[in-house]
């Protein structure tokens, strides 16, 4: 049943300060798109837990509909879906994303 | 299956009829593009909102027929 699946994403996004919904692991990324948000969050120092889609054909259509957005990767901070691989690199590369995860209350290595 | 540029665009335009729309083919196949799109319906709204507008215009192709689109969006 679909509410089992959104059970499941509201479990892991609201018990983890930084979740990444991606194909692959941090360790082997399958996705060019995840891979660039692996190496981000690496490079900004915020430890993160993530699942593998392609693991998972459920998680993978349910997560698409838990955020309205259509495709993988997916990160979520403080349970709040923050964007895909354009939005975090475009967060990056402005600072937003380092500002955020501060106020957000999320350490990074800078400030660790 | 792949998309052309001008049916992105056209897509995008039918849901934004007032939106400034580029759209390159990054491999040549039809299937990974960028696009940049501005619109005044995006002023004071959430990139991820933003997104959300134009990925609803394509009424259901993203992440299927149209594996990539790096987007860019803004107000004027």
């Amino acid at each position: 049943m679909a509410d089992t699946v959104f059970d499941r994403i509201k479990g892991n996004v609201e018990s983890n300060d930084v979740f990444l919904y991606m194909k692959g692991t941090p360790m082997f990324p399958q996705c060019g798109f995840s891979a660039r948000v692996v190496q981000i969050l690496s490079h900004v120092g915020v430890p993160f837990q993530s699942a593998n889609v392609l693991e998972d054909m459920e998680l993978r259509e349910g997560i698409k509909q838990f955020s309205n957005w259509p495709t993988i990767p997916q990160l979520y901070v403080k349970g709040e879906f923050v964007g895909g691989c354009d939005i975090i690199t475009e967060m990056f590369q402005s600072g937003e994303l380092e500002t955020m995860l501060s106020e957000k209350g999320v350490a990074t290595k800078a400030q660790a | 299956m792949a998309m052309a540029a001008s049916e992105i665009e056209a897509l995008i335009k039918a849901a934004l009829p007032d939106a400034r729309v580029t759209v390159e083919d990054l491999a040549g196949d039809g299937d990974h593009y960028a696009a940049t799109v501005v619109s005044e319906q995006f002023r004071g709204i959430s990139r991820v909102k933003q997104h959300q507008i134009v990925y609803a215009a394509l009424r259901g192709r993203m992440g299927g027929e149209l594996h990539a689109l790096a987007l860019q969006t803004a107000a004027p």
